[in-house]
Parts: C-alpha cells; structure tokens; sequence
C-alpha cells in the first residue's frame, strides 16, 4: 500500500504547498514537487511485503508493485517533459493544479491494479479517468483544449455505464463483487457472456480499441501535450494492466468466449488505427491514431492467454512508455519553443537540431518495431505469444498484425523523411531545450536502448507474471 | 574469444569511432581502416578454416559460441560458421572494403552516410555467422533498415519513391518471413519438450509434413522477396538505380545473396520434405525471373537499370540453382551468389565512376570513353565479360556448374525449364555486348567528354579490390568448390534421403 499512501501524501503536501506558499516559493514548485516524485518513485523500488486489506477489497504483490513502479517512471518522465511549459505565463497560477491532478490519476489507477473487487475497480477507474478530463481542459482559453476536457468527460462517463452495467450482471448472477468469489461461480451462462462483453467494451474505450476509438483522435490533439502523452501512455497502460489482469483471474473460465471477441476486436484496431494514421499531418493526431494501432498489437499478448502472454504485454507497455514518451517528448520541445506541430514544419529538422531527429527517429524505429532498439523485442514477443496457440487461425492473425507493422513503417518513415531528406528554406531554426526536458528525453533514449537487450527485466516480468 | 564475434565488435567500434570524427576526411579515414581490419579479419578467417579443415576437423559448424540471451523462451546468441558462411563473410568484407572507397568523395553528411553503410554491414555480417533464427533475423532487419536512410538521403532521381518502396516490400518480405519462423519455433520441441530457435536443433528434428507444407512458402517468399524472386522483384530496379554507388554496390552485391542464403539455409535446410514437394513452383518462379530479368536489361538504356534487371536474372538464377536440389546445381548457386555479388559490385562502383564524370547514365548519349577513361572502360569490359560468362573469369564456372548440375535430372520438366534458363546466357551476351559497343567503343559524341579524367587512386584501388577474386575463381574454382562443398554437405544429406 505504500504507494497510494506516499502519493497521497504528495497531494496533501501539494495541496498545503498551494495555501501557504507565497510567491518566491511558487516558483521553485516545479523542481519540488519533481524532486518528491523521484523520491517516491525511488522508494517504489524497496521491497515491498505481500498482503491484503478491507477484507480482500486491495492485495498486494510483487506483480502490482512492479506494474505501479512502471507508471511511476512513466508519469516521472511526463513531470520532467512538461516542466517548461508550465513555467509558461500562462500556465504559472495552476502549476500545482497540474501536479495535484496528475497524482490523483496516478493513485486512482494504482488502486485499480491493486484491487481485489469490483467496487475498488470501479472507483480506481474513476478517480483515474477525471482528473485527466480537468486536464485535458488544462488551457481552457483555447477552444480545442476545452473541447477535449467536455468530449473525454462525456465519453468516459458513458463507457463507465456500460461498464458498471456489465459488472452488475455478473454481481447479479455470482451474488459477488470479489474477484476470489467471482472466478469460481463465472460459468459463462448467458447473462454474464453479456456482461464480458459490456466488460471489454467498457475497457475498450479507456484503451481505445476500435470501434470504441472515436474519442481519442480529438481529444489527444486538444489536450496539452503533456496530457496526451499521459493519456496515451500512463492511462492506456494502466487500463491494459487491470484489463489482462481481469480476463486472466476472473473471467478465465470463459478464455474461448473473449479470446473470439479480441481476435476481431485486434484486427479491427490495428488496421483500422493504421488506416486512419497514414493521412494525418498533425503529430499530436498522427501520434494517438498510431497509438490506438499499437493498443491492437498489446491484445495480440493478451489473446496468447498464457504466462508469455502477460509477460509481453508487460514487458511491450514497459518499452512503449519509454519509445511513445521519446516521441512525445521531442514534439513537446519543439511545440513549446516553436509552436509547431505539422509534420511538414520538421521538414529539414536535422541540419538545424540533429540529436532532436536522432531521438524522434530511434522513437519512432523502436514504434515501427525495427531492431536494434527496444520495440523489435517488445513486438517481437507479442507476436510470439499470439503465434504460441500454433493453429492456423493464430498464424493469420500474427501475418496480418506483422503486415500491419510493415504499413505503419510507412507512416512513420514519414516522419523521418521530413527530418532527415526532404529540405526547407525555412526550417526550425536551431535552439537548446530546458534541463528538464533534455532528463526527460536522455531518460527515454537510455531505456529504448537499454531494455531491449537486457534480458533481465524481461525475465524478472516473466517471473511474476501467471497464465491462464 | 570467438573469431567470429569480431566480425560484429569490428563494425560497431568503427561506427562508435566515425561519432567522434569531424568531417569526410576524418570520417572516411576511419571507416577505411575498420574495415580494412575487417577484411583482413575475413581472410584470416578463411585460412583458418581451411587449415582446420586440412588438419581433420570434420565438425560441419566450426567456430560454434552459445550464450544464452532470453532463458525463459530459449532464445540464444548461438553463432557459427560453415565452409558457405565463410565465403559469405569474405565477400561481403570484400564489398564493403570497395564501398568505403566508391564513396571517397562522399561532401553531404559524409558521417551520417558511412554510419548508415556499416551498420548495414554489421547487420549482413551478423547475418552469415547467427545460427539462432532470433538473431538472424535481427540481423536480417538490421541489414534492412538503413536502406532507406541511404537512398532516401544520398540518392538520385526518384529516391523518396524508390526508397520507400524497396524498404516497405523488404520489411513486408520479413513480416512474411516472420510467421513461418514461429511456425518453425512452435514446432520445434525436442524429445525434452524444449521450443528452440537453434537452426542445427531444428534440423535435427522430424517435423511433419503436412505443418512443413504450410510454413515452407512463408519462408522461402519471405527469403525471396530479398532474392528478387519474381513476382517480388519489383523493388530492385527502382532501388538501385536510386541509390547511391556504394549502396547499390553493398546492396546487389551482399543484401540480395541474404535472399538466397536464407531461402537454402533455412527454408530448405530445415524443411526438406515440403522443399522436395513444392520445388516445381518455385522452379516456373525464378525461370521467369531469369528469363524476364534478361529481357527486362536489353530494353533497358539506364546503365544502372540494366544492371538491376541483370541481377534479378543472376539472383533468379541463384534460387533457380538451389532448388534444383543436387550437389552440383548447389554448388553452382553458391559460386554464383559469389560471383554475382562480386560482380555486381564492380559493375556499380564503375557505373558511379562514369556518373560522376560524365553526369549522366543513359547510353545513348556517351560514346567512344574507350578513348578517354581507358581504365575504367577496360575494367567494364572485363566486367562485362566475367557477367556473360566467358571462361577464365568467375561467371562461366558459377553458370556452368549450374545448368550441369541442373540437366542431371532426368524428368522433362526439369530439363525444359534447363533450356528455358539457359537462353539467359545468349540474351545476357545481347545486352553486354551491345552497352559495351554503344558507350565505350566508336567516336566521342560529347564534346564536353574529351575532358574527362582516369579513375583516382581510390577508385582503382576499389575496382582491383573487386576485379582480383572475380579473376580468382575463374581461375582455381576448385578451393572454392571445396569449402563450400563442406557446408553444402549437410543439406545435400537431408536432401539425399527424400530423393532415390
């Protein structure tokens, strides 16, 4: 439990930092409450005891300790790349906003993983949903971003009543809401095959899965960058992690019924994301419609339904905070300093800023799943968990999901054409970034680097992960 | 320490070393002597393995290093190499040696362009010694990769077109590539029940041949679309002709012999029976691509295209050997991916030589260089030669071997598909002769070209790099027949068991 207890804390002290603070230690707000994140996040690491609370509501193991350190670094990450545009003039009277908000998402889904029943799920999910509406509403001067804030709002309010509709069923026909009590009465009679379905449907909107996807391209544009890197690696992550976790203890009795269910829902998702990805020319659009392609691929783990299964998805969200949040971290920088966020303004980019391009190019190589960097392992071991049921009908979906990565090499090669061959007379000119984002981004391009090819991490996931 | 280790170690330290350097000359300076300690590491390698083998040493993989990399999935850095894989290395340290020196005046982002040129190469080194599929086909997309860096950046023409297509049917050639290497993963369990990804372990194994039938096209189209297997072919013309000289020269040169090592080392090796049923249509497939790719270069008036269709018909002629499944035809296919890749190369190192003189490819309107460039217009000829087969030179043992070995079968398919294939040679002759006739011989057209100067020290050095071995194996074919026997041995014997 420590932690929901240490960020909680962090909220108090913010809180209390907002009251009394005057304005010379407004300032140094940012740098404190980055350095008492990293303290937390450091002290995520020390080894933490088994254990259950409420009566079964919350546990505790080594498996949710690791998934919450995994976005603890993500969220840090986040902190460090978003630090210069809080210091903006117009942003300086809610930079604590900012920091409460985002713990209170971060702890919310920390619950989530770490719960025990439907109740502390649901309530997770919510305290993790609508702090990130009020900041996608962040800057609300602009019409885009409080258009975000009001479409993430409506559309997580209605995915929550689909979702708590399929919970009740399965409350009404187990007579529970613990998942211990759960698994062994879900039989799959027809009513609780309707409330599995209403089930992933819910959590298809909070990952994004086609046809559950419409949401998602409006309001990452909308957002502050901040917050759509947030939504679209902290949020989806966390979702994926309680989701796999759900479908691999509760309702694993009925792993035939979902796995029908994913198997098209993937196809649908990676195809349809990749479609929609090849024609967009804004990068904050182009980057959610590439994520919503990469959320097809992490199904393709869950639907190995074995202990490889859940290690690759793990072992993929780990990679893909690092490789999405290097790409996000360099569109940051420059929409910060410059403003610009078309793929034709990077046109020329690395004749004026070439370590920025290197970084976006290993990003979006490690996104495509090109080796030698970290997202060939992560995809690779997706592949292999989908391919691990060795039947034909598991072989065409792994040759589609392959396919499908070699179209989205297309749309990111893009990217990189602008950057690197395509010229511009007037490119963006040459600047040095905060010391904060330059962390941000030095962090992102270590891990895509370093966990690829260090086996240890995978095998420590693999270690703690379980199959069906 | 693993000789075979430094053939990656080598290139990665070179690209680490060319970050700290300033400008061309630095850059260049260092990329020559990394891989010059390559090439010599390769000829070492060569000794070696020969004296090993005079020494009595009858392991068939020489120079084996196991670590094991991801336990939980068995996945191994398993490397190792065979008499095949040797010659591979050497050609390919040959290559990139000519390369480095094609690209001696390479002004724009020179840094950038020797990086991307030797990762490509670590990438096609790693290739030849893995002996995991994991690895390998890390590698293998490693090689693939920098490709669009490279034409997209240093090219000519329709490079963003070109770059974009070779690299997307490429990758989407792996991706088909991808699934049959699960195929073979997931059945691969030994008697202890263990997947591996271990290529001599799965060569080992039974595997039924209903799953062989199924995972046998995923692997060889997969290998072939690197092969330009026709219809996959498409993306080499445009490619090299876009590219620059040292990639197209790396990527004719070594990259396509990936296709064709692959498609003999893995699909056929590990998966005999369903090879042995579904040759026939591989068989028409690469028949085209031989003929086609002929035809496709007399009608072509770009040097560089005429090239690229001819080594779709030589890499055609290379798969076109190894399914012929005997000793000789194997043997033959092998000399080729040699022959051809040495060949290539220098026919592109030239080509970029006569752009960058006369600033144009298109033979009708260079004539009579003969007179002005002699050097590098005798090397073309000589060239020319060695392509169209003549005796004496590397091509006539690669195509005669073959078309022997071939003709062996006694059935009427095998022997008219023979003849079809063989009506190459004469179209090759046509379009040889006639290049050579059109733009080296006759009277000076241009006046611009009385100017022109000789080829550099550089360059010459790069063209004799390249011409020495071509005349090698014309030569003494025979200590190459030999190693490379011994790495053909034994997929000849997974094979000699299924046929009578």
């Amino acid at each position: 439990m420590r932690h929901e207890l240490l960020l909680s804390a962090l909220i108090i002290i913010a809180l209390l930092f907002e009251i009394f603070a005057g304005k010379i230690a407004r300032k140094s707000a940012v740098l404190f409450n980055i350095i008492l994140f990293t303290i937390i996040t450091v002290m995520g690491f020390f080894p933490a005891y088994d254990g259950v609370l409420f009566g079964g509501s919350f546990h505790n193991d080594q498996m949710t300790v690791l998934l919450k350190n995994i976005l603890n670094i993500g969220t840090l990450i986040i902190l460090f790349q978003s630090a210069a545009w809080l210091k903006k003039p117009e942003n300086e009277s809610k930079i604590l906003e900012y920091f409460i908000l985002i713990y209170s998402s971060l702890v919310g889904m920390q619950f989530m993983i770490s719960s025990g029943d439907f109740l502390l799920f649901y309530i997770g999910l919510e305290l993790a949903t609508i702090p990130v509406a009020a900041l996608a509403a962040f800057e609300k001067f602009k019409k885009k971003s409080a258009e975000a804030g009001i479409k993430l709002i409506l559309t997580s309010a209605l995915s929550s009543g689909i979702l708590l509709y399929g919970l009740s069923m399965i409350y009404g026909t187990t007579g529970s809401i613990y998942f211990s009590q759960v698994i062994n009465s879900f039989n799959g009679s027809a009513l609780q095959i309707i409330g599995l379905m209403f089930f992933i449907s819910g959590m298809g909107f909070k990952m994004s899965l086609v046809p559950f996807h419409l949401w998602t391209a409006d309001v990452y544009e909308g957002a502050p960058i901040g917050i759509t890197s947030f939504l679209s690696v902290i949020s989806k992550g966390a979702a994926s992690f309680i989701f796999i976790i759900i479908l691999f203890t509760v309702m694993k009795s009925t792993v035939t019924i979902w796995n029908e269910i994913l198997y098209v829902l993937s196809i649908l998702t990676m195809t349809i994301g990749n479609l929609f990805a090849l024609r967009q020319n804004n990068l904050k659009r182009f980057l959610a419609f590439s994520s919503i392609a990469q959320a097809g691929f992490i199904l393709l783990g869950i639907l190995g339904s074995n202990q490889l299964g859940m290690t690759s998805v793990f072992y993929f969200v780990l990679i893909y905070i690092f490789t999405n949040l290097g790409a996000f971290g360099v569109v940051s920088v420059i929409a910060n300093t410059t403003g610009k966020e078309e793929i034709q303004d990077y046109n020329g980019l690395y004749r004026t800023n070439p370590l920025l391009s290197l970084t976006m190019m290993l990003s979006l190589f490690s996104l495509a799943g090109i080796p030698p960097v970290a997202g060939f392992f992560g995809k690779f071991f997706l592949f292999t968990s989908a391919a691990s049921h060795d039947t034909a009908k598991y072989y065409i979906l792994v040759l589609i999901a392959v396919l499908n990565a070699t179209i989205s090499l297309y749309y990111y090669l893009r990217v990189v054409k602008a950057m690197f061959i395509d010229k511009n007379d007037h490119p963006i000119e040459k600047f040095s970034s905060d010391i904060y984002s330059r962390i941000g981004i030095l962090m992102c391009v270590a891990g895509i680097f370093i966990i690829g090819f260090a086996s240890v991490i995978y095998e420590f996931i693999r270690s703690i992960s379980f199959g069906i | 320490m693993n000789i075979l280790n430094l053939f990656v170690i080598i290139p990665v330290l070179t690209i680490i070393a060319i970050l700290f350097t300033k400008n061309l000359k630095g850059a260049r300076i260092v990329s020559v002597i990394g891989m010059g300690i390559q090439l010599i590491a390769a000829i070492y390698l060569v000794i070696d393995f020969t004296q090993l083998r005079n020494a009595g040493v009858t392991d068939e993989i020489l120079y084996v290093s196991d670590y094991i990399w991801f336990p939980s999935l068995n996945i191994h850095y398993l490397i190792g190499a065979d008499g095949v894989a040797v010659s591979m290395i050497l050609l390919t340290a040959i290559v990139v040696f000519a390369g480095i020196f094609a690209s001696w005046e390479m002004h724009d982002l020179p840094r950038e362009f020797f990086i991307s040129l030797i990762l490509l190469a670590t990438g096609v080194f790693g290739f030849f010694i893995s002996l995991d599929l994991f690895t390998l086909f890390l590698f293998y997309e490693v090689a693939v990769i920098p490709m669009y860096l490279l034409i997209g950046i240093w090219g000519s023409g329709p490079k963003e077109y070109s770059a974009m297509k070779l690299t997307l049917m490429l990758m989407g050639g792996s991706a088909i590539l991808l699934v049959g290497l699960f195929g073979l993963y997931f059945n691969s369990a030994g008697p202890d029940g263990q997947l591996t990804f271990s290529i001599p372990a799965i060569a080992e194994l039974d595997i039924p041949k209903n799953i062989q039938m199924f995972f046998f096209p995923f692997l060889f189209v997969g290998f072939g679309v690197l092969g330009a297997l026709f219809p996959f072919h498409t993306w080499s013309p445009d490619g090299h002709a876009s590219a620059p000289t040292a990639v197209s020269m790396l990527h004719a040169g070594v990259l396509m012999k990936l296709g064709g090592y692959g498609c003999f080392k893995i699909a056929m090796y590990l998966l005999p029976e369903a090879a042995d049923e579904m040759a026939w249509i591989f068989i028409i497939l690469t028949t085209i691509s031989v003929v086609y790719g002929a035809f496709g270069a007399v009608w072509q008036k770009d040097l560089k295209y005429i090239n690229a269709y001819s080594s779709v018909s030589h890499c055609g002629l290379v798969l076109f050997a190894l399914l012929m499944m005997n000793k000789t035809s194997m043997n033959g296919a092998i000399i080729q991916m040699i022959s051809h890749g040495l060949m290539t190369a220098l026919f592109f190192a030239l080509i970029g030589m006569i752009y960058g003189r006369t600033h144009t490819r298109m033979i009708n309107e260079m004539s009579g260089l003969m007179k002005v460039i002699p050097f590098i217009a005798v090397v073309y000829v000589i060239a020319g030669l060695a392509s169209l087969g003549l005796p004496g030179l590397s091509g006539f043992v690669a195509e005669m071997t073959i078309f022997v070995g071939a003709f062996q079968h006694p059935d009427l398919f095998h022997r008219v598909v023979t003849i079809i294939a063989t009506t190459s040679i004469v179209v090759t002759a046509v379009y040889i002769l006639r290049v050579v006739g059109q733009f080296l011989l006759g009277q000076i057209k241009d006046p611009h070209h009385e100017q022109l100067t000789d080829a550099k020290w550089w360059e010459k050095l790069s063209l004799v790099s390249l011409l020495l071995p071509i005349a090698g194996i014309g030569i003494l074919p025979l200590w190459l027949s030999t190693n490379i026997f011994d790495g053909l041995k034994p997929v000849i014997e997974q094979f000699s068991m299924l046929l009578p």
